[in-house]
């Protein structure tokens, strides 16, 4: 149905010619799903745009062939491009909020589109529209015709972008990071709906993402690629159960999946023994009836509703939930950067919510309670290099200077793997990874009792993400550090965590030892969160690592079969 | 009931949201006319006053009570619409800038008309040309539009198209003495004549009035036309854009009806602000083409330390501004769905 | 500019950077020249200019554009040329005294009002509603005429007409970053929330704030120059570029048209120079432009 032969796509930057795309070739036959799966600059993306002729400013096809049932994509006049787009190749976006025209009303949008196509007339527009809407599964389709998109849910308003995308029954859908930024159930839904409309209407489609395990479950062949490059196909069990390319082995090896334990995540020749972590029974940190309320727009915003729970030291506690559970806001509390509005957090049996907020810089516990930010570019001063930056609280804090300052930094960027060579550099200048590092580095400069790791991933791809998580394990082993895991995703929580903490709109639903949580969910909100996470098939031979038995001798055997 | 309206209610809070800038704009009037470095009633009294008149001027404006209560009287006379008398005239200022207020109108509205029919193109055909010869132009005719000062701009057209090339009438005033000006309806000439019918009369006030138009116009035109480039652009990178296209919209579609209306909410907000640019402008250039606006009155006035009716003119020019303010946000309320909601 | 601010050994890519702009762009490069002239002449110019700017000479009044006068003189003789060029430091200072003063206080009350929010935003804010509420150069009218015809009040009047510009975007610039990892990380790291504001969030917000600065010394001269013109501030006389326009202005109709064509060509020179400099610092300092 669709034929790419040696597609090469160009971006004229200012830096020279950028291939994005160099050389790629593939079909997707009639019915079929093909996911395309790659981390950031894979080119995945421009791929798509170059196949619907979308591409941004200064990108152009600079070779090869793209054929859809017999018309020449790449050669195509503008007009006839413009008929294809919609009726016979239509596409989602990721961030369906933005993928919107903010100011006019949805159904006009889907009307826009039918009109176009000349799938309506003025008269029947309407009636159609809300037919469209109604087929994305969209309760209520007469009133919602009329809404805004400020107005409905990320959820909602992917399915709008479904509904404008099949409205004129094209045959090939391209979904280009269709749930990135939904939350977990929402993206279950949403993925789960466009494979049954995909099915039903017997369409082809084409999924892009960064997620293996998400592509693995819903795609019937998947298609890695790197650097503008495909290094590998085939179909899901293959691809996840005995994959050929050393980089899609280190892509299956790095996504989170259920009985492996976190060093697993390494390619096999970088995996070292997993720490064996002794828990004390003596509380570090015990939340006591902690609430949080806003004075919002229309009312007061109950963020945190009555929550207690304990961390002991040595412990790492996971709080899971999603957007707006109030697990932020709970983590900022008790770093203490906000002020709770009742309730008590008991660090070492002193209550330090007593203590408001703006003084608690010059609390001698400040250097023990620290935190890794979310996103590691936002949390790095632009203006500063990474050496500044790591100096910033050994300075203030530590009251360090001079050669003894430097010579903690050094240890310290050896400590979370940066190299000294990068020291100067800045933010712009250093990889996703790096920046992670240096803020890991940033809080623990002071030796703290308490980490609290705020989504220190989320932003990461997933192998760079392996390595993030591998070196938290190191260093809560190497320095006796007590962590509250921030997350949205399960499978992370579970290799990190010992306690885990699930959260829906301010009120802790279940807790308990994570192991318990992960196989035996007692709550129903539990179970929903654990049953949207994405499935990847699991290897032909399950292998679990038990954590402690961990070590290089069972390593070896194991890298060896695999190569084979 | 309110609540369940938000567009009623936002609308309504805009409305309320000018009377304490209102109140804000009489204070600092109040403290510009007390404010005057000296004895404000020896300003007040005029050039030629002796020492009886400027006492009758002090006790006649309150000027020996204390300040809270100078105040009060300030507002009480504003209430009743008393600006005070003006020296130069002899009449109230309130009549002098009543009577003035529409000649300068129709220059300012002219050229902002003029402005925005000019500028919104050139700013949307740069943005969807980006780096072409369209969007050169336009950037230099943007920068060279805010660095010239009007009242030079008007010297030159003056020089150019009267004194050198004889098309252009004398700069000075509306009409030509030749010409009868029209009755007063709305108080704009062009407006006036044309309701008579009186098409002689007409050409001869649009032909006084086209020199000293574009040269406001000018002036204005840069900051439209950047605002419109920028907005566009942005709007054009947005992510709804790529869904339109991918949709297979066609290219007017997307153009106008997806990119240009969300471009235009950005571009109205920058109207205030070439408003303030405007009325400013307006005084210079008014003076420059011996337009018998308000401007030009406050300049007159300035000459002779006509202090009254400097400060009516600030008065009224400010409140003018805040109701020009108002009319655009409300229109902008109209325009966008989002306000009045969480969601901006 | 960014340079000043970073490090030393940031220099190297940062220049870069820059050296990338001006090449890519010649009209800043262009720019960047012409301020360096207008400097150079507000320093240097009354000790080179060939004629004492105030000293009439009724023998040569109105004479055109000659080699002994290149711009002509005036109604009473005084050479137009150096007047224009000695009037360079008096606009230039008032501009600048202008735009610092108004950088000065409208960094201090953004900062507050952008980093504290609450009721102090609230004051400010409505503050700075009711300045901008007048039309802006009508204000300064009133408030020279109020305060009286000197320099120090044009001055003034310029700097409080510009303060909500820095204002209203110290405010914004700071507002941005209130919550920015890095801050939150400062704050973890025991910074005070001024020493905060003063070394992680205000030099951030320096950039942006030069592109302004930049486009507002134009303003601001043209702010000044308009005041003259009608009258207000400098008398006569000074050599000014607004009072010679508008002596100018009389003769134009009877065809002497250096009087105010020259004084209004290097007006323009000045402000043009200033707009094309603060877009070049602006394409310096885009984040969206740097990669």
């Amino acid at each position: 149905m669709l034929t790419v032969k040696d597609l090469s796509v160009m971006f004229q930057t200012r830096r020279g010619p950028v291939d994005a795309v160099r050389g790629i070739s593939f079909e997707v036959s009639k019915g079929e799903i093909l996911g395309i799966v790659g981390e950031s600059g894979s080119g995945k993306s421009v791929t798509s745009y170059a196949l619907m002729r979308i591409l941004e400013a200064g990108g152009v096809i600079k070779a090869g062939e793209a054929e859809y049932s017999g018309i020449d994509l790449r050669r195509a006049a503008e007009r006839d491009m413009r008929d294809i787009r919609g009726r016979e190749i239509s596409m989602i976006f990721q961030n369906p909020r933005a993928a919107l025209n903010p100011i006019r009303k949805v159904g006009h949008q889907i009307e826009d589109v039918l009109r176009q196509h000349a799938r309506a007339t003025r008269y029947d527009a309407r009636a159609k529209a809300i037919a469209a809407l109604e087929a994305v599964k969209i309760k209520d389709a007469e009133a919602r015709y009329d809404a805004y998109p400020f107005e409905l849910s990320g959820g909602m308003c992917q399915r709008i972008v479904c509904a404008i995308a099949l409205a004129c029954d094209p045959r090939l859908l391209i979904a280009d990071e269709p749930t990135t930024g939904l939350d977990i159930t929402t993206q279950k839904a949403v993925m789960d709906l466009v494979r049954d409309l995909i099915r039903e209407r017997g369409m082809s489609s084409i999924l892009i993402t960064h997620d293996l395990g998400l592509a693995a479950q819903y795609c019937d062949r998947i298609l890695v690629m790197k650097d503008g490059l495909i290094v590998e196909q085939g179909d899901p069990v293959q691809i996840f159960s005995d994959p050929q390319h050393p980089y899609s082995r280190k892509l299956v090896d790095a996504t989170p999946r259920a009985g492996t334990g976190v060093r697993s995540l390494l390619p096999a020749s970088e995996r070292k023994p997993e720490p064996q972590i002794a828990v004390s029974d003596t509380p570090l940190v015990e939340v006591r009836n902690l609430v949080k309320t806003y004075a919002g727009k229309s009312g007061p915003v109950h963020a945190v509703k009555d929550i207690s729970f304990t961390v002991f030291k040595g412990q790492c506690v996971g709080l899971v939930g999603e957007s707006g559970c109030g697990k932020s806001t709970t983590s900022e509390i008790l770093v203490r950067l906000m002020d709770a509005t009742a309730g008590q957090v008991l660090f070492d049996g002193a209550d330090i919510a007593a203590i408001p907020a703006r003084g608690f810089a010059r609390d001698p516990r400040r250097a023990q309670i620290q935190m890794v930010f979310q996103d590691a570019t936002d949390s790095l001063n632009p203006r500063h290099s990474a050496r500044q930056t790591i100096a910033e609280p050994l300075r203030r804090l530590g009251g360090m200077r001079g050669a003894k300052l430097d010579a903690r930094i050094e240890e310290l960027a050896t400590l979370v793997g940066l190299p000294l060579a990068l020291l100067s550099r800045f933010p712009h200048q250093l990889s996703g990874g790096q920046k992670a590092r240096v803020g890991i580095a940033r809080a623990v400069a002071l030796e703290p009792k308490f980490l609290i790791l705020d989504e220190p991933t989320a932003a990461l791809d997933v192998s760079i993400q392996a390595v993030v998580l591998n070196l938290l394990v190191d260093l809560r082993a190497k320095l006796g550090l007590s962590y509250l895991f921030v997350s949205h995703d399960l499978h992370v929580v579970r290799l990190l965590c010992d306690h885990v903490i699930v959260m829906k709109d301010g009120q802790i639903v279940e807790q308990g030892a994570t192991h318990d949580v992960m196989t035996h969910p007692q709550n129903l909100y539990t179970k929903t969160l654990l049953a949207a996470a994405p499935k990847p098939p699991e290897r032909r031979q399950i292998r679990d690592f038990p954590h402690s038995e961990d070590t290089d001798a069972q390593h070896d055997p194991i890298h060896d079969e695999r190569a084979s | 009931m309110l609540s369940s309206h938000p567009r009623l209610r936002a609308t309504l809070w805009r409305v309320a949201q000018s009377i304490p800038v209102v109140i804000g704009v009489v204070v600092i009037s109040f403290l510009l006319t007390r404010a005057l470095p000296g004895d404000p009633a020896v300003y007040f009294a005029g050039v030629a006053a002796d020492a009886a008149s400027i006492e009758e001027t002090r006790v006649a404006m309150g000027l020996d009570k204390p300040l809270p209560q100078q105040f009060v009287l300030y507002v009480g006379d504003l209430m009743r619409g008393d600006l005070g008398m003006s020296l130069s005239s002899g009449r109230s200022v309130v009549d002098d800038l009543a009577n003035r207020l529409p000649a300068s109108l129709e220059l300012t509205l002219t050229a902002l008309v003029l402005a925005v029919v000019i500028a919104v193109p050139l700013g949307v055909l740069a943005a969807t040309r980006p780096g072409t010869w369209v969007d050169h132009l336009c950037r230099v005719v943007v920068t060279a539009g805010v660095s010239l000062p009007t009242f030079f701009t008007g010297i030159l057209l003056i020089y150019i198209f009267y004194y050198l090339m004889g098309i252009a009438p004398s700069p000075l005033g509306r009409l030509d003495f030749i010409y009868l000006s029209p009755d007063h309806v709305t108080g704009f000439y062009l407006i006036d004549a044309a309701l008579m019918g009186d098409w002689e009369t007409w050409r001869g006030a649009a032909k006084q009035l086209i020199l000293p138009a574009s040269t406001l116009a000018l002036f204005t035109l840069a900051p439209i036309a950047r605002m419109t480039r920028a907005a566009m652009l942005t709007a054009l990178s947005s992510d709804f854009i790529r869904t339109a296209r991918a949709a297979g919209l066609s290219s007017r579609t997307v153009l106008y009806r997806y990119a240009f209306r969300n471009a235009l909410l950005p571009v109205v907000t920058t109207l205030g602000m070439v408003f303030s640019f405007a009325l400013g402008a307006n005084v210079l250039v008014e003076k420059v083409f011996a337009w018998p606006g308000i401007g030009s009155y406050a300049v007159e006035a300035l000459v002779v330390s006509d202090y009254a009716a400097v400060q009516g003119f600030v008065l009224a020019m400010a409140l003018l501004f805040v109701a020009l303010n108002l009319v655009i946000d409300l229109l902008y309320t109209a325009i966008d769905p989002r306000i009045g909601f969480d969601a901006k | 500019m960014t340079q000043a601010t970073d490090p030393a050994h940031a220099a190297d890519s940062t220049l870069g950077h820059v050296l990338y702009v001006l090449r890519a762009n010649p009209v800043t490069m262009l720019a960047f020249g012409m301020f360096a002239f207008l400097i150079l002449s507000a320093i240097f110019g009354p000790a080179l200019v060939p004629y004492d700017p105030l000293a009439t000479n009724a023998a040569a009044a109105l004479q055109p554009p000659s080699a002994a006068h290149w711009f002509g003189t005036d109604q009473v003789g005084r050479d137009v040329f150096s007047r224009v060029i000695v009037a360079t430091r008096l606009d230039l200072s008032i501009s600048v005294a202008a735009v610092a003063l108004s950088f000065v206080v409208g960094s201090i009350l953004g900062c507050i009002a952008g980093y504290w929010g609450g009721w102090l935003d609230s004051v400010l804010n409505r503050f700075l509603d009711t300045i901008m509420a007048f039309p802006l150069f009508v204000l300064a009218m009133g408030i020279v005429a109020a305060l009286g015809n000197t320099i120090e009040n044009i001055i003034y009047a310029t700097a409080i007409i510009n303060m909500p510009f820095y204002a209203r975007l110290v405010r914004a610039e700071v507002n941005i970053r209130r919550d920015a990892g890095f801050v939150r990380a400062a704050k973890l790291a025991g910074s005070s929330d001024i020493r905060v504001l003063a070394t992680q969030i205000f030099p951030n917000a320096l950039p942006p704030m030069m592109v302004q600065v930049s486009l507002n010394l134009g303003w601001a001269i043209l702010n000044a120059a308009g005041l003259s013109f009608i009258g207000l501030g400098v008398s006569p006389p000074t050599a000014e570029w607004g009072i010679m326009v508008a002596e100018g202005a009389n003769f134009i109709v009877s065809g002497e048209w250096w009087l105010a064509v020259f004084p209004g060509l290097w007006l323009m020179f000045a402000v043009f120079t200033f707009n094309l400099l603060g877009d070049g610092l602006r394409d310096i300092v885009d984040p969206r432009k740097r990669t």
